[in-house]
């Protein structure tokens, strides 16, 4: 968590930048309003994990290469180590812990990946079941991957099949290698609902 | 396939099961913490500052305008960091005088109120230094090369069967082969939080075993093992490079120390590949001599590699091949050479993973000038007993893994004809290669307690890097208590349990597990004479296998395994895909289906990225690994991955441990890469005999 400042402002990581480089920013995370002092070099990630300790987004590489950080800003998918919180003000947030069901049930691709084992050490899991929650509605809305047929009818939902999961969840990697057990875990989700 | 078998004497099998991850929910639902997610009041975030020269000497650290940026608590140098006890790892003596031994070694260290001005103060810290010559490139006949005593896992660098090669051979292969360095980079990068509280220290550390980052922080602080405290509840991954110490955790306890703040220090991505370990380059040269029957009558297996200045570590690639075959001349030798590079360390079955890409690449390429098929020419040179050390194997069903691997992949109807496969522009083919890993074992320790609430509590200070350690020992437990799993509560993962080695060697589960079974076998015996009830102080028993688990063997130990590929190569692009990846092994008692089916897969993938996507370069004029991060360095990625196979034989042997269980984290990777390698050679007609197989290599290779 950050630490008191001086003038009493919010958690953010304000004590380490004067006032001018910071700004009040409101974000609602996981249904709840968070308005925040915020240093303009704060990226969402951080600010996830150091100012709400919401540490579900992980860092894995702080580039935008892992895919690690993925959250859903205003339902769309993104790596959070790549936002500037202060360009978010009034932002939609959802991580893996705003995931949760009524009663604390789990998502239905959380449910998924337990049942599939799709993960070992658990560090870019939380990245995957949200990229996959993106992955979901993106092909449900229409839009096409690098795999998609070029004759598939525009706007139409895409059906997503093993090759368009793996494409399109290609910027989340996994070093111990739960590839197949993610598409799977993925595939059953979207069996599901189709 | 699966082991779903029952213990002797067990009444519930818990063992085999595929049970479900008892961490699973915490890790989908976000509620694992990993080492840099311990936010405790007044902690401070640390940046390292990596040198900028391959070789040379810090002649002057100027942090002023770096203490000027709003929220610096410290600039920590060699000038003013606390004094460390010298370690027996000097890749851990950080901050400690003003050499620099290889680009990327860390020469300060800022600690600031957040991580944006550690990061920018970390820019702002100027670094003078003293350059000398470097040398970073590893050459076959490099003038300082020697031939060490003994190579990683402290095995002798050179041994002579049968005199030097030169045996009438009716066929004959000499070839050379190259494997690039490589990076583990586990997603989780290396951090640690540190807290000192009155003399005594709490660590949060991703670390593959607590027990040693323990005692190695007691011996370089000079204070007692029992003032430390080092928790690895949850660690994102490790594959060998989290398996000791390394500088980060060091940097948390020293800057702690310096500000009297909690410290949390995590590497930079692009950060790691200089300072926790990498796969050495090898570079390999293997003779095969055979009659037309295709027994070997003579096997030479050469490795030169590199190592730092820093510390002596030799990938010890030729070592199976004193496993694998025998021959009358039998030939395994080491040379390494000191250059101003990073120090490599281990990565996923060193030694294992790229010795036997070049000795199954060979054996293919015998199989090849034999005329014979690649899965019977080994078999025929299936021997007997451990052609180096003359034992008999606990268990070998090497053969078997072949003919069933061979079975499940359709390799009978091959045509064994190169480039005799196409789709279009794409040739087609397959590959097979074998596998072996060797049984590791260490002495633990562990306890368990019966609660008259009638659960089971079960401590060890076991690892789980995300094998399942917590799943498949509370398995272990259940069976020899035979009670249910969902009786048993495991606590693993903090030095305040009792000690236990590392998570690496693929030795884990076979160590834990080794002491747990005798501790709740023990306790079944205390419960029994309780009339089955525990009393309400509850019942405790403690076991330790020191002096049996390790005990010398009369029998050579290993796993085994084979693996079969079919790639597509694009004549026009130049680019491989793996179509399909097939492992078989032979890895004794499978304790839980589930979990040990994705470690299988999960090695296989890696060996998939050694194969086609994973290289590391050292700029021979900055002495920096060229690729960093993982923009640059292509760990494969789902697109990559088709859907991967593990299966295994249901194999008993009496002479591993109580469960019957082998290692099974590492054989994955063994072998895949010339698996896959073999198959590209099939659907072309072309040897690659360096990894990885880029497009550029192969267009070059096809003469495109």
């Amino acid at each position: 968590m950050g630490s008191e400042n001086d003038d009493g402002a919010a958690p953010g990581g304000a004590p380490a930048a004067p006032a001018e480089q910071r700004s009040a920013t409101t974000l609602r995370v996981n249904a709840e309003h968070h308005t925040l002092d915020l240093d303009h070099r704060r990226v969402l990630l951080d600010v996830l994990r150091e100012d709400l300790d919401l540490t579900g987004a992980k860092k894995g590489c702080d580039h935008g290469q892992c895919g690690a950080c993925t959250v859903l800003v205003d339902g769309r998918r993104v790596n959070s180590c790549l936002q500037l919180a202060v360009a978010l003000d009034g932002c939609e947030v959802t991580t893996v812990e705003g995931l949760l069901g009524e009663g604390e049930a789990l998502h239905p691709l959380q449910r998924a990946f337990l049942d599939r084992d799709a993960f070992q050490c658990g560090y870019c899991t939380p990245g995957q079941i949200c990229s996959a929650v993106g992955v979901i509605a993106e092909a449900a809305a229409g839009h096409p991957s690098h795999v998609t047929a070029p004759g598939a009818p525009s706007g139409r939902p895409v059906p997503l099949d093993r090759d368009e999961i793996r494409e399109r969840l290609s910027g989340n990697l996994c070093r111990c290698g739960a590839y197949p057990r993610i598409v799977d875990a993925v595939e059953d989700v979207e069996g599901a609902a189709t | 396939m699966a082991g779903t078998g029952t213990a002797p004497g067990a009444t519930h099998s818990a063992l085999g099961a595929p049970a479900e991850r008892i961490e699973g929910r915490l890790k989908v639902t976000g509620g694992a913490r990993y080492a840099a997610e311990h936010p405790l009041p007044g902690r401070a975030q640390a940046w390292p500052v990596p040198a900028t020269v391959a070789r040379g000497r810090v002649t002057a650290v100027d942090a002023a305008d770096a203490l000027r940026i709003p929220g610096v608590l410290a600039v920590l140098t060699h000038e003013n960091a606390p004094r460390l006890a010298e370690p027996d790892d000097r890749t851990l003596f950080v901050l400690q005088d003003a050499s620099v031994p290889h680009r990327g070694w860390f020469v300060a260290l800022v600690v600031a109120e957040t991580l944006e001005s550690a990061r920018a103060a970390a820019a702002a810290v100027r670094v003078d230094y003293a350059v000398d010559e470097h040398d970073v490139t590893l050459t076959p006949d490099h003038p300082d090369a020697y031939e060490p005593e003994t190579v990683n896992g402290d095995f002798p660098g050179r041994r002579e069967i049968g005199g030097p090669d030169g045996a009438p051979a009716a066929v004959r292969v000499d070839v050379g082969y190259e494997v690039t360095p490589l990076h583990n980079h586990p997603m989780e990068p290396h951090a640690s939080t540190a807290h000192w509280d009155d003399g005594e220290l709490t660590v949060y550390s991703s670390s593959q075993g607590g027990n040693t980052v323990r005692d190695t922080l007691a011996s370089m602080f000079e204070t007692s093992a029992e003032h430390i405290t080092v928790v690895s509840a949850h660690v994102g991954g490790g594959f060998g490079s989290k398996g000791t110490p390394r500088p980060d955790v060091v940097l948390a306890v020293l800057a702690a120390r310096a500000t009297g703040r909690p410290v949390t220090v995590s590497l930079p991505r692009r950060y790691l590949p200089a300072v926790v370990g990498h796969r050495a380059p090898t570079l390999h040269r293997v003779r095969l001599g055979a009659g037309r029957d295709g027994r070997l009558v003579s096997l030479a297996h050469e490795v030169t590699t590199y190592t730092s200045h820093v510390k002596e570590f030799v990938e010890q690639a030729a070592v199976s091949a004193r496993v694998m075959y025998g021959a009358p001349h039998h030939f395994t030798t080491h040379h390494v050479v000191r250059l101003d590079v990073p120090s490599p360390s281990w990565m996923r079955a060193p030694g294992e993973a790229p010795g036997m890409y070049a000795l199954e690449s060979a054996m293919d390429e015998l199989a090849a000038e034999l005329g014979m098929d690649p899965v019977e020419l080994r078999a025929v040179n299936d021997p007997d007993r451990e052609p180096d050390s003359g034992k008999p194997f606990s268990s070998r069903h090497l053969v078997d893994c072949l003919r069933e691997g061979a079975r499940r992949f359709g390799w009978s109807g091959r045509d064994p004809r190169p480039g005799a496969r196409a789709e279009g522009p794409l040739l087609l083919g397959t590959g097979v290669a074998a596998a072996t890993y060797p049984v590791l074992v260490s002495p633990s320790t562990a306890e368990a307690e019966a609660r008259p609430d009638g659960t089971f509590a079960v401590r060890v200070n076991a690892t789980d890097i995300g094998t399942g350690a917590r799943t498949v020992l509370a398995q272990v437990a259940a069976d020899a208590l035979g009670v249910a799993l969902e009786r048993v509560r495991i606590e693993v993962g903090c030095t305040t349990l009792p000690a236990a080695p590392l998570a690496g060697g693929s030795s884990g589960t076979s160590s834990w597990g080794w002491a747990v079974h005798d501790a709740c076998a023990r306790l079944a015996e205390r419960l029994a004479e309780h009339g089955g009830t525990p009393p309400a102080a509850g019942v405790t028993a403690r076991a330790d296998t020191a002096g049996r688990a390790d005990a010398e063997s009369d029998y050579a130990r290993h796993a085994f395994g084979a693996h079969f590929a079919e790639a597509a190569v694009d004549t026009v692009t130049g680019e491989v895909r793996v179509r399909r990846l097939l492992g078989v092994y032979a890895a004794g008692r499978i304790l839980n289906a589930r979990t040990a089916r994705s470690q299988f897969v999960g090695g296989m993938t890696m060996g998939l990225g050694m194969a086609l996507t994973e290289t590391s370069t050292l700029d021979p004029a900055f002495g920096d690994f060229t690729e960093s991060d993982l923009a640059s360095y292509h760990v494969p990625a789902h697109a990559d991955v088709p859907d991967v196979e593990a299966h295994w034989i249901d194999e008993s042997d009496p002479h591993v441990n109580p469960m019957g269980s082998k290692g099974i984290g590492e054989i994955g990777i063994v072998g895949t890469a010339a698996a896959i390698g073999n198959a590209v050679h099939h659907a072309t007609g072309v040897r690659f005999r360096e990894l990885p197989l880029t497009p550029d290599k192969v267009l070059r290779g096809l003469g495109g």
